[in-house]
C-alpha cells in the first residue's frame, strides 16, 4: 500500500515545506478560522451524525433508564397471574445489586475488569507487532494481511464453539499440552481460556488500524531520521509510537469498551453462571432473561456508567493526542509531546 | 548485503510465519473440523481422516436458506459501511480540521453512545420498530447498526485525518482549490490506507452482528448470516451441530477476506488516483 | 408524585426484609380481568408455527399435509435458533412487543407455568383434546394451577445405557436396579483388562439444565423431592442427601471419570460411544446413534437405578401452546389438535423417533420392535417426576445448578449445598 501513497507524498510535500514551521502553522490554523465561520462550518458537517445517533442510541437508552426504575411485575397469588404492570421502585434496583446481590456484583465487576486490562494490554502488544511486521515490504503481504483479518472476521459466536471445542475435555489444547486440564470449570483456567480466545479474536483489529497509522506516517520521517543516524529501537520510541499513537490510542479505547461488554465469549465458551468468569454483561442478561427488565436495565446502567467514566478518562488523558488542540490548558500540558514530530516534519521537507 | 541484513530478513520472515500461525491455527482447526464427518468429529487428528463435505453439503441445504442469509449480510453490513462512513467523514473532517466549542464534549457523547449494552436496548428497539411496522425490513437491522458503526468510523478517521499535515491542504488551497476539493484531492487520497482500515473493520463489525438481526426478523428471507447459523442443529435436538457451525463460519468467514484481497488494491488506487494529478 | 415514590419505596422495603421483590407492589395494576376459564377462540385464517428447527425433515411434510388440507388457514414455520435459551427469549420478545407474528409455540415442558403465568399464552378447552389417552406424567408437564395451558406434543425421559457385551464377560445377567448394584457391577467389568482403563458411570454434569435434570434425579431417585408440585421446596432433607452423595462421591472416587463435570448430553455420549464408560443416563436419541458406533450391537438400556430399586427419570419434552397475542385463534386450536393427534404422535414416532405422549403407542408390538427401548422408556416417563414447576423457573434452575456444581466440584459439602439451596429455593418460592 505504501508504493501507492509514495507519488502523492512526493507531489505535495515540497510545495509544503515553502509555508511550514512552528509560526506559518499557526497563521495557517488562524485563517482557517477565520475565513471559515467554522462553528457554523462544523455544525453543518457534525450534525448528521448526531442526528442518527440521537435516534438510534438516545431512545432506546432514556428508555433503559426509566425501564431501571421499575421492578419485576409481581405474581398476585390468588389468581397466579403475574400483573401486567411494573411497580415503579426508584432506586430500589440498584440498591439491591449493590446491596443483596452485592458479591454477585462485585465479582463481576472485577472479572470485568480483569479481563478488560489483561486483553487489551495482550492485544496491543501482539496488535503492535504484528503491525511492525506488516509494515515491512515483503512478498505476498496482501495476501497475509488480508489472513491476518481472519479471527477479526470469524463472528463471535462462532469462534465461542470453536474454542469450547478447542478446550473440551478431550480436545485439542488437551492433546497438545499433554495434561487434561478442564477448562470449563471453575478456576483460573477458565479466565486464561477465555483470555486466550478473545486476544485471538481481537488482536488483528488493533494491527489492522495501527498498520493504517503507520502507512500515512510519511516515509521521509524515516529517511531522516536513518540519516541522523538513530538506532531502530531509537526510531520506534521516538518517531514511530508517537505519529502512531492516535490510531493506536483510538483502536484501544474501542478494544476497552467492548472489552468491558464482553458477554458472548465467556457465555458461550465457559457457560453462564460460572463465577470465574461471569462478566456484568451477563448479569444484565440474566436478568434479561428471567423477563426483570428493570433490574437488567439497572445493571445495564451501572455497566454504562463504568464504561463512560473509563472512556471520560481516556479522553481526558490523551485528549490532545486524540483530538488534538482542544482546550488551551491541553495544549500547553501536551505541548512538549506534541512538539516532537513537528520539527522532525521540518527538517525532512526543509 | 552484509550479514545483519540477511538476519534481519530472516527475523522478518519469522515474524510474518508467526503472524500468519496466530491468526490461521485456530481456523484450520476449524476448517478442519467442518471436513470431518459428523461421526469423527471428536477427532484431534490434525488432519481429517477422511475429507467429507457432508457438513458444507448441510449448510447449503436450500431449506437453510443460507446463500440468501449472506446476501441478506451483504446488503445490511453494505450499506451501513457506507452510510457510516459517509457521515463519519464530514464529522471527523470537522473534528480533525475546524476549531469550535464542545468538540470534546461530542466526541465523547459520540463514543458513549455506543457504549449502552445491547441486552438492554433490544426490547425497547422491538417495541418503536413493532410500531412502525419496520419488522422484517432492512432498515430494522442497519439503523441500529449504525450505534456502533458511526462512533467506530469517526473516531478512525478523525485520527487518520488529524495524521495529515495540514500545510499539505493549505498548499492545495493557495493553488486555487476549494476547501472541499483540497480536502477530495489531498487528505482523502493521503488517507486511503486508513479510510480503507476503518471501511473493512465497521463492515466487519456490522456483518457480524447477531443480536439486533435475529430480534427484528422473523422471516427466513430476510435473516442475516449469524442468524442462519444460529438455526443450524444436528439430526437429533441434544446432537450438537459444531460441524455444520464450523462449515458455516469457514464461509462466512472466506468471501470477506476474499473480497478484502479484492477491493484492497482497486479501492486504494481509486482514493489515491485524485492525488496524483 | 413525591408520596407515590415514598409509598413503593416502602412497599419494597418490607417486600425486601422478607427476602421479596414481586407481588403486593404490582397487583393493584388490572389483575385476572377476563381469562377466567378457557376465552373462546375465534378468527380463521393463516397462523404460524414456531420452533427450533426441525432436526428431522418431518415437521415440513405434516404442515404441507394440514396446508392441503386446509388452504385457507395455512400455517407457516417460523423457525427459532437451536438454543434453547434463545427460543425462549425469541418468544418472550414477541409476547413483550404483543406481537402477533407467532400463533403456535412450541414449548419446553418447563416453560409451561412461567408463560401461563404472564399470560402469554392462552388457557385451552380441556375436552377437546384426548388427555385420558396420555401418560399422566406428561399431561401434568402441560398444566398449571390445574388448567390446561399447552397440548403435549412429545415427551422424553432418561434411561440407563449399559454394555451388554462387558457385563456378560464379567458374569452379571440382569442390569443394575441400584445405584449400589452398579457399583458393583463395574467392580467386576473394571477386572477385565480389556475395560480396566474405563469409567462407570456419567451423566450430563455442566453447570446447564442438565445438572439440574440429573441432581433432581438423583434426589428423586433416593426417595427425596426438590419441589413440591405447587412449587414448595423440600430438598433439605436425608433423603436429598443420599442422592446428591451419590453423585459427589462417585465423582470423588472415580466411578464418574473427572471430567464429568464438563459433560453435556453430547460430550457424554461421545464417552460412552467411544467405550470410556460402562454405564451411561441419557436420552432416547442416543440408542439410534450408538448404533451407527463402534459399540454397536454391545449396547441396551435399563430404567436408571437408584438407592433402593429403580430410580425415577426427569422430564423432557416439548408441548404446544396458543400465544395469547395471535389472530385466528380458532384455526390455531384446530392446528393443534391435529399436530398433537394419536396419529401424528405415530408419525413422528415412526419417522423421527420422538417420544409420544399416548400411552397405547409404547406397547404397539411393530413400533417396539422398531425401538426396542419403548417399553424400558415408558416405565421411566411413568415413574418420572417433573422438574420444578414454578413461575421463575429460570431463577430455581439456576439456583439447583449453583448449589450442585459447587457440591460436585468439592467447594462445598453435599449438607451444606442442600442447606444453601433449600434456603434459596425458600426465598423464592416465598416471593411467589
Amino acid at each position: 500500500m505504501a508504493d501507492t501513497k509514495t507519488p502523492a507524498g512526493r507531489a505535495v510535500h515540497p510545495a509544503v515545506g515553502s509555508s511550514s514551521g512552528p509560526l506559518n502553522r499557526r497563521r495557517t490554523r488562524k485563517q482557517v478560522r477565520a475565513t471559515a465561520g467554522s462553528g457554523r462550518m462544523a455544525a453543518l458537517l457534525v450534525s448528521p451524525t448526531l442526528l442518527v445517533l440521537t435516534i438510534v442510541v438516545l431512545y432506546p437508552t432514556l428508555m433503559a433508564l426509566n425501564e431501571s426504575l421499575y421492578g419485576a411485575k409481581g405474581l398476585d397469588p390468588k389468581t397466579g397471574f403475574i400483573s401486567d404492570t411494573e411497580p415503579f421502585v426508584g432506586l430500589r434496583n440498584y440498591a439491591d445489586i449493590l446491596g443483596q446481590a452485592g458479591e454477585r456484583f462485585w465479582n463481576a465487576f472485577w472479572n470485568t475488569t480483569f479481563f478488560t486490562v489483561v486483553t487489551v494490554a495482550l492485544e496491543t502488544l501482539i496488535g503492535v507487532a504484528m503491525a511492525l511486521i506488516m509494515h515491512k515490504a515483503f512478498r505476498g503481504r496482501g495476501l497475509v494481511r488480508a489472513g491476518i483479518l481472519v479471527p477479526w472476521a470469524v463472528p463471535t459466536a462462532i469462534s465461542g464453539l470453536l474454542w469450547r471445542w478447542i478446550f473440551n475435555s478431550d480436545g485439542i489444547a488437551n492433546a497438545l499440552i499433554g495434561h487434561q486440564v478442564l477448562w470449563t470449570t471453575e478456576g483460573f483456567h477458565a479466565k486464561v481460556a477465555v483470555i486466550v480466545a478473545e486476544v485471538w479474536k481481537t488482536a488483528p483489529f488493533i494491527g489492522l488500524l495501527v498498520l493504517a497509522g503507520l502507512q500515512v506516517i510519511p516515509k521521509e520521517v524515516y529517511e531522516a531520521a536513518r540519516i541522523d543516524g538513530a538506532s531502530a529501537p531509537r526510531q520506534f520510541w521516538h518517531i514511530t509510537l508517537p505519529l502512531v499513537k492516535p490510531a493506536l490510542l483510538v483502536a484501544m479505547l474501542f478494544r476497552c469498551m467492548d472489552a468491558l461488554r464482553m458477554f458472548d465469549l465467556p457465555y458461550i465458551l465457559i457457560g453462564a453462571q460460572k463465577h470465574s468468569v461471569e462478566t456484568l454483561s451477563m448479569l444484565a442478561q440474566h436478568e434479561a432473561s428471567n423477563v426483570r427488565f428493570g433490574p437488567a436495565s439497572a445493571y445495564s446502567v451501572l455497566l454504562f456508567l463504568y464504561v463512560f467514566l473509563i472512556a471520560l478518562t481516556f479522553v481526558r488523558l490523551l485528549g490532545a493526542d486524540l483530538i488534538g488542540d482542544v482546550g488551551a490548558d491541553t495544549r500547553k500540558r501536551k505541548g512538549r509531546r506534541l512538539r516532537i514530530p513537528a520539527p522532525r516534519r521540518k527538517e525532512v521537507t526543509a | 548485503m552484509t550479514l545483519t541484513e540477511k538476519w534481519r530478513g530472516g527475523l522478518l520472515y519469522a515474524g510474518v510465519f508467526a503472524v500468519v500461525a496466530y491468526c490461521l491455527a485456530p481456523f484450520y482447526w476449524m476448517l478442519v473440523s467442518s471436513l470431518r464427518r459428523t461421526s469423527d468429529i471428536f477427532d484431534t487428528s490434525l488432519l481429517p481422516s477422511s475429507v467429507s463435505f457432508e457438513n458444507y453439503r448441510a449448510v447449503f441445504d436450500p431449506a437453510q436458506g443460507f446463500g440468501r442469509a449472506l446476501l441478506n449480510s451483504l446488503i445490511v453490513a453494505g450499506i451501513t459501511t457506507v452510510l457510516a462512513l459517509l457521515l463519519a467523514t464530514f464529522t471527523a473532517y470537522a473534528m480533525a480540521r475546524l476549531e469550535f466549542r464542545f468538540k470534546r464534549l461530542i466526541l465523547t457523547l459520540i463514543i458513549a453512545t455506543s457504549m449502552f449494552p445491547v441486552v438492554s436496548i433490544v426490547v425497547p428497539l422491538l417495541k418503536l420498530f413493532t410500531d412502525i411496522s419496520w419488522i422484517n425490513t432492512y432498515q430494522a437491522m442497519i439503523v441500529p447498526s449504525m450505534s456502533f458503526a458511526l462512533p467506530l468510523a469517526v473516531w478512525n478517521l478523525t485520527t487518520f485525518f488529524r495524521q495529515m499535515p495540514d500545510e499539505l491542504e493549505h498548499a492545495a488551497m493557495v493553488d486555487g482549490c476549494t476547501r472541499g476539493q483540497a480536502f477530495r484531492k489531498v487528505i482523502i487520497p493521503l488517507a486511503a490506507p486508513g479510510i480503507f482500515t476503518t471501511a473493512i473493520i465497521t463492515f466487519i463489525a456490522a456483518w457480524n452482528e447477531f443480536l439486533i438481526a435475529l430480534s427484528m426478523t422473523n422471516k427466513p428471507a430476510m435473516q442475516t448470516a449469524p442468524v442462519a447459523i444460529s438455526k443450524f442443529t444436528g439430526a437429533t435436538t441434544y446432537e450438537t451441530p459444531f460441524g455444520s457451525q464450523m462449515a458455516a463460519g469457514v464461509l462466512v468467514t472466506i468471501p470477506l477476506v476474499v473480497m478484502v484481497l479484492l477491493f484492497q488494491r482497486r479501492i486504494v488506487a481509486g482514493l489515491t488516483a485524485g492525488a496524483a494529478k | 408524585m413525591k408520596t407515590r415514590i415514598t409509598r413503593a419505596f416502602q412497599c419494597s422495603a418490607v417486600l425486601a426484609a422478607a427476602g421479596l421483590l414481586l407481588s403486593a407492589c404490582g397487583s393493584s395494576g388490572d389483575d385476572g380481568s377476563g381469562q377466567t376459564g378457557a376465552t373462546s377462540f375465534e378468527g380463521r385464517g393463516p397462523i404460524t408455527f414456531v420452533a427450533g428447527k426441525d432436526t428431522t425433515g418431518t415437521l415440513q411434510p405434516l404442515l404441507d399435509r394440514w396446508n392441503k388440507l386446509h388452504p385457507k388457514e395455512k400455517v407457516t414455520f417460523i423457525q427459532l435458533p437451536t438454543d434453547a435459551d434463545a427460543q425462549r427469549q425469541q418468544m418472550i420478545q414477541n409476547a413483550e412487543t404483543k406481537s402477533d407474528a407467532y400463533t403456535v409455540l412450541y414449548l419446553d415442558v418447563v416453560w409451561t407455568s412461567e408463560f401461563a403465568a404472564h399470560r402469554w399464552i392462552d388457557q385451552l378447552p380441556e375436552k377437546q383434546f384426548p388427555l385420558d389417552k396420555m401418560l399422566k406424567p406428561v399431561v401434568e408437564t402441560a398444566k398449571y394451577r390445574d388448567g390446561l395451558y399447552a397440548a403435549p406434543s412429545t415427551s422424553d425421559g432418561g434411561m440407563l445405557y449399559y454394555r451388554t457385551d462387558l457385563l456378560k464377560k464379567a458374569g452379571i445377567t440382569q442390569p443394575p436396579a441400584t445405584w449400589a448394584e452398579m457399583k458393583s457391577a463395574c467392580a467386576k467389568v473394571k477386572k477385565l483388562p480389556e475395560a480396566k482403563d474405563m469409567s462407570c458411570y456419567a451423566g450430563q454434569f455442566q453447570k446447564y439444565e442438565g445438572l439440574t435434570v440429573n441432581f433432581s434425579e438423583a434426589v428423586n431417585s433416593a426417595g427425596g423431592t426438590v419441589t413440591d408440585a405447587n412449587g414448595k421446596p423440600d430438598v433439605d432433607t436425608a433423603e436429598a442427601k443420599k442422592g446428591l452423595d451419590f453423585l459427589v462421591d462417585s465423582v470423588k472416587d472415580g466411578t464418574i471419570p473427572k471430567e464429568g463435570i464438563t459433560y453435556q448430553e453430547e460430550d457424554s455420549r461421545q464417552a460412552f460411544q467411544s467405550g470410556k464408560l460402562v454405564f451411561l443416563r441419557n436420552w432416547p436419541y442416543v440408542y439410534s446413534l450408538a448404533g451407527k458406533s463402534e459399540i454397536a450391537g454391545k449396547y441396551a438400556v435399563a430404567p436408571l437405578p437408584g438407592l433402593n430399586g429403580p430410580g425415577s427419570s426427569s422430564l423432557g419434552g416439548h408441548n404446544l401452546a396458543l400465544s395469547s397475542f395471535a389472530k385466528n385463534k380458532a384455526t390455531a386450536v384446530d392446528f393443534m389438535k391435529f399436530y398433537t393427534s394419536e396419529e401424528s404422535a405415530n408419525y413422528f414416532l415412526k419417522e423421527a423417533a420422538l417420544a409420544p405422549p399416548y400411552t397405547a403407542l409404547y406397547d404397539d408390538q411393530a413400533l417396539v420392535k422398531q425401538y426396542p427401548y419403548l417399553p424400558v422408556l415408558k416405565e421411566s416417563i411413568l415413574r418420572a417426576v417433573p422438574r420444578p414447576r414454578v413461575v421463575q423457573y429460570g431463577d430455581v434452575t439456576a439456583a439447583i445448578q449453583q448449589e450442585a456444581y459447587a457440591a460436585l466440584n468439592g467447594s462445598k459439602s453435599s449438607a451444606q449445598a442442600l442447606k444453601n439451596l433449600q434456603k434459596d429455593l425458600q426465598q423464592k418460592y416465598a416471593a411467589q
